[in-house]
């Protein structure tokens, strides 16, 4: 699905933050990416979501090389992928309902042909109740949720979330990740970036530790 | 107490459940937020400078149908004057200098002009009461001519100097040919003071739509992360700022016309009025030919065009530098 070889990124000219990085992300995977704050995970992140280009190294998104794919193919890529941000980018002026069918929106799809498919998701995120408030209203948790459903809203090949339970309380924490578990089971791919080892005790799944650029894998 | 944070997230909770309801059940938010502040000084700067700019276009043709007018005026007459010679009546000169002249093609009409008028022409210097006959007073024949095909001012010249004594063809060229070099002057400076105005307003526009949009970088960047295709996004902002850019266009080009009609609407009042008659002199009647209300109607158009078209461009290099600011 997403393939690594000996991947090296470094900020203009600054010392390389990834270092000979190698992985390979497969179908219906559950995966933690962890290490120090400044290890390089949400680089590492931008690296796999394509918003960053590698300095040196190899790297295939469903069988392409990024490299070597046009700007109008990125978007169709990126529609494959679903992405929480750390800092959410929930759209002010939308509605909990608006935000999350944002990305069905764009792909030109009619309101009616989604709506109860929306609404079934922030049910099944817990925003049941939230749907037309405005995301200023909303709290940490609810936004997190929010955010995580837009990226599935379109039933993305993989997920990825970028210190997805950083805004909420262990109870909440527990909650999400069980909710990636099932989404997991649902045939997704997982990757979660975090430094909560408290919530990769509760699974039983392959742990890649960032430490000074360097990747380790613990399957 | 009143739990004050409490009691405003109900409130914003209210409104955006009135909100999603106004528009119909969830409805479909417009991508791109409807009016804030930014917005409406962007709409405020686009209608100061299509004001401006349909002001100039207005004035540039009015100085331009004025000059044309002036210049067609003069062109189409000349003047036969006959001066007095001992010996010859002067009454069948001139009435021979008129038939000579009515005898070319080109030649449309011919006037004399009679005693009493001339003495009139005279009054100005010599005062009333003066009989044309004690003085030896050069008489005039006014030659109309066709604008569309001249005639031979050359051979109408010798004609008169060999058959008529006395007489001397004027073709009025050394005027028009100042007058037109005067027109063609005033109309080139104000092309030239229209250019700098649509400059200035291209400019101000371009900036303040880039002003505009640097509140909405946020945006962008979402709809690119979720798989938005440049088109799409590029779409969604260029609508809303062409209908931002054509309101504050409407409304300049509305009070241009408006000051169009109240000048306009002066004259006309005024007609009989001092003021008005140097005015009249000037500028003719003083209203904007239809050339003034197309170039309104163009400048409106065009301003909402180049907000649509830099709102497209912002995006596309904001999206651009998204990707450049991403590579290492």
């Amino acid at each position: 699905m997403i393939r690594f070889e000996n991947v090296g990124l470094r900020y203009g000219m600054g010392p390389e933050v990834l270092r000979d990085v190698s992985l390979h992300i497969s179908p219906r995977s559950f995966q933690f990416l962890t290490g120090p704050s400044g290890a390089g995970k949400t680089s590492l992140l931008r690296l796999l979501f394509m918003t960053l280009k590698p300095t040196r190294g190899l790297i295939t998104v469903f069988g392409k090389d990024i490299a070597t794919i046009s700007s109008k193919e990125m978007p169709l890529l990126r529609r494959r992928i679903g992405v929480v941000f750390q800092d959410f980018r929930l759209l002010d002026h939308m509605t909990t309902y608006q935000n999350v069918a944002l990305p069905l929106r764009v792909r030109g799809k009619e309101e009616a042909t989604y709506r109860a498919e929306v609404e079934e998701l922030l049910h099944w995120v817990g925003l049941g109740e939230r749907m037309h408030v405005l995301p200023p209203v909303l709290s940490g948790g609810e936004k997190q949720r929010a955010a995580i459903a837009r990226a599935l809203i379109d039933q993305p090949e993989i997920l990825l979330a970028d210190e997805p339970t950083g805004n909420v309380d262990p109870p909440l924490a527990r909650r999400l990740l069980r909710l990636f578990g099932e989404l997991n089971r649902s045939g997704t791919a997982v990757v979660i970036a975090t430094h909560d080892l408290t919530l990769m005790d509760q699974i039983n799944a392959r742990r890649m530790i960032l430490d000074q650029g360097r990747l380790d894998i613990y399957d | 107490m009143i739990d004050a944070a409490r009691l405003k997230e109900q409130a914003f909770s209210a409104i955006g459940v009135l909100v999603a309801r106004v528009r119909g059940g969830n409805g479909q938010a417009p991508i791109v937020p409807a009016g804030n502040v930014v917005g409406h000084a962007l709409m405020i700067v686009i209608a100061i400078m299509t004001f401006l700019a349909c002001l100039t276009i207005g004035a540039v043709s009015l100085v331009q149908s004025t000059a044309a007018t002036w210049q067609s005026q003069i062109s189409t007459e000349a003047t036969i004057q006959i001066r007095p010679v001992e010996g010859e009546d002067m009454e069948a000169l001139l009435a021979k200098a008129s038939g000579i002249a009515q005898g070319f093609a080109g030649v449309k009409a011919t006037r004399i002009i009679d005693r009493a008028a001339t003495a009139r022409l005279l009054e100005p210097w010599l005062g009333t009461g003066l009989d044309i006959d004690e003085l030896p007073v050069p008489r005039l024949v006014v030659v109309t001519l066709d604008e569309a095909a001249l005639p031979d001012f050359a051979a109408i010249r010798a004609a008169l100097v060999k058959d008529v004594p006395g007489a001397s063809f004027d073709d009025h060229r050394n005027w028009v040919d100042r007058l037109v070099s005067m027109a063609r002057s005033t109309v080139l400076i104000g092309t030239a003071v229209l250019a700098l105005v649509v400059a200035a307003t291209v400019l101000t526009v371009i900036f303040a739509t880039r002003g505009a949009m640097a509140g909405n970088g946020h945006i962008i960047e979402v709809l690119h992360f979720i798989g938005a295709e440049q088109k799409f996004v590029a779409r969604q902002f260029e609508r809303h700022f062409f209908w931002t850019a054509l309101k504050g266009a409407l409304c300049g080009g509305a009070l241009a016309i408006a000051i169009f009609l109240m000048i306009a609407w002066w004259s006309s009042r005024n007609l009989a009025t001092p003021e008005a008659d140097q005015a009249t002199a000037l500028f003719g009647n003083f209203s904007i030919g239809s050339s003034g209300y197309t170039g309104v109607v163009l400048i409106i158009l065009a301003v909402s065009v180049l907000t649509m078209i830099t709102t497209r461009m912002t995006v596309i290099a904001h999206l651009r530098q998204v990707d450049r600011r991403d590579e290492t």
